[in-house]
């Protein structure tokens, strides 16, 4: 099954227009030439991808993947938590 | 080359429905970002706005009038209507025939287009308005405007996001000037309170969560406003023929392209259209004393636009006052060329020079002297009044005091 960093990776990867191997989990933005536009983009995409809202202000601070991976993982955490307690 | 006078203004915005309401809170520096009213703010990731509050249109126009008037258009013909009134201007069937009507927007009447849509993608409907096409196409202001004066020359519409209008304002100067119209009505309106439009904005995240704060280093984006502002322009000697006053003179326009990216300005590309418009006012640098910054508090303009008055003025920069009245009347989009070039020439007619509201803390990357929250009694010779659009298209005009 795919993990969430392939996920992160393929999106980046086919928004970016890039194939996929040369987006490497330790790749840096600037490494992979990703500017301001690039950026709205795959925002956009990976809140589809994930069904998350990225806050903009903690998205500005994201330079590289393995940041973009982390938050995303949190992200999901804290709505598989809420998904729970309205479960109870 | 023959000189050109302002003598009339007209505006419409979140500040007030008129001239005098619009420089009472700019002098009071007096913010209206509020939340927004338009629409519902629970479905949107930022809640402040600039909106027009309490207008009702029938206390503007006639009745029978408004089914043909998007509210953008409605912005307008409010706006020219004050203009032209104050202007005194004396109609004759020549001066019709001849009269110019240059206006900005970027989005012109979507709103009304959204409606229709709305409709047909949610209700099933199979049909759309019948006025559709005439209330969301763009030209709809200049052309109620050409209507509501008889007014015959060349009446077109520009549309080059947040330079519309100052892009409108400069055509229409050099066609005056140039003795191509006997005079001109130019300006600019938006209204872009409407769901998919506001949803687009919210997509590009420039939008602020708290309100606008141009050149502060906790400034978070850019604040939605709506309006409309027109200027009336005619040849000086014309205008004191007939004893008008003149407001300011319109003394120069420049304009360039970044050509460099479809978002991210260039400080280069703002640059040159800055020296463009001083020198065909004939002005040198240092006539000038303050700058209506476009300064939309987002963190690349604000950034960008200061190293660029620095590349045009060098260390005078730091004698020169900058403002960004958008912390208070909101960016205004394809209005904002016009609404901050009125604000403009009230600020050189009275001798008070607005503030940059809600300012907090200074960027370093922006040192320059912001005007921070209160207006300052200063009488300068000259200003400029910047505009810089999405897909790097920059528009600035100078204005100078009329004695």
């Amino acid at each position: 099954m795919e993990t969430v960093q392939d996920r992160v990776l393929r999106v980046i990867a086919t928004t970016s227009r890039k194939p996929l191997e040369a987006v490497r989990p330790d790749s840096t933005f600037q490494e992979l030439g990703i500017d301001s536009l690039d950026r709205l983009n795959i925002l956009f995409e990976l809140e589809g991808e994930f069904d998350i809202e990225i806050n903009d202000e903690e998205a500005k601070s994201v330079t590289n993947i393995q940041q973009m991976v982390a938050g995303i993982e949190q992200l999901l955490a804290a709505k598989s938590k809420s998904i729970s307690l309205q479960a109870e | 080359m023959p000189r050109v006078a302002v003598t009339g203004v007209g505006v419409i915005c979140a500040l007030g429905h008129n001239q005098e309401a619009f420089w009472r809170a700019l002098a009071d520096g007096r913010s209206a970002i509020e939340t927004m009213t338009a629409v519902d703010p629970q479905q949107f990731r930022f809640s402040a706005a600039a909106e027009v509050r309490g207008f009702v249109p029938e206390e503007h126009l006639p009745p029978k009038d408004l089914p043909l008037l998007d509210r953008f258009a409605q912005f307008a013909l409010i706006a020219a209507n004050e203009a032209v009134a104050q202007s005194g201007i004396e109609w004759t069937p020549e001066l019709r025939e001849e009269a110019a009507v240059i206006t900005g927007s970027s989005m012109g009447g979507r709103g009304a287009e959204e409606a229709g849509y709305w409709e047909l993608f949610h209700n099933n409907r199979t049909r759309v308005h019948p006025l559709t096409i005439p209330l969301s196409m763009s030209n709809a202001g200049a052309s109620h405007i050409s209507m509501r004066y008889g007014l015959q020359g060349a009446v077109y519409t520009v549309s080059s996001a947040c330079s519309s209008s100052a892009h409108a304002i400069g055509q229409a100067f050099r066609q005056v000037r140039s003795g191509a119209a006997p005079m001109a009505i130019a300006g600019g309106s938006e209204a872009p309170m409407f769901i998919g439009g506001l949803k687009a904005w919210e997509a590009m995240r420039v939008v602020s969560k708290d309100t606008c704060r141009p050149f502060s280093a906790d400034r978070t984006g850019l604040v939605l406003g709506e309006g409309g502002a027109m200027l009336v322009l005619e040849p000086l000697d014309a205008a004191l023929a007939r004893g008008a006053k003149p407001l300011a003179e319109i003394v120069g326009f420049g304009m360039s392209s970044d050509a460099t990216h479809i978002t991210l300005p260039a400080p280069e590309g703002a640059a040159r259209a800055m020296r463009k418009a001083i020198a065909d006012a004939g002005l040198a640098p240092e006539q000038i004393g303050y700058i209506n910054a476009h300064g939309t508090a987002t963190e690349a303009n604000d950034r960008t636009e200061t190293a660029a008055i620095r590349l045009v003025f060098g260390d005078r920069a730091d004698r020169l006052a900058v403002s960004s009245t958008k912390s208070m009347h909101g960016h205004t989009l394809g209005a904002a060329g016009a609404v901050e070039a009125i604000a403009s020439i009230l600020a050189l007619g009275h001798g008070l020079l607005p503030p940059t509201a809600n300012f907090t803390r200074p960027d370093p990357n922006c040192d320059l002297d912001v005007i921070p929250n209160a207006a300052r009694p200063q009488q300068v010779e000259a200003c400029l009044s910047n505009s810089f659009a999405f897909g790097g298209l920059n528009a600035v005009l100078a204005f100078k005091a009329w004695p």
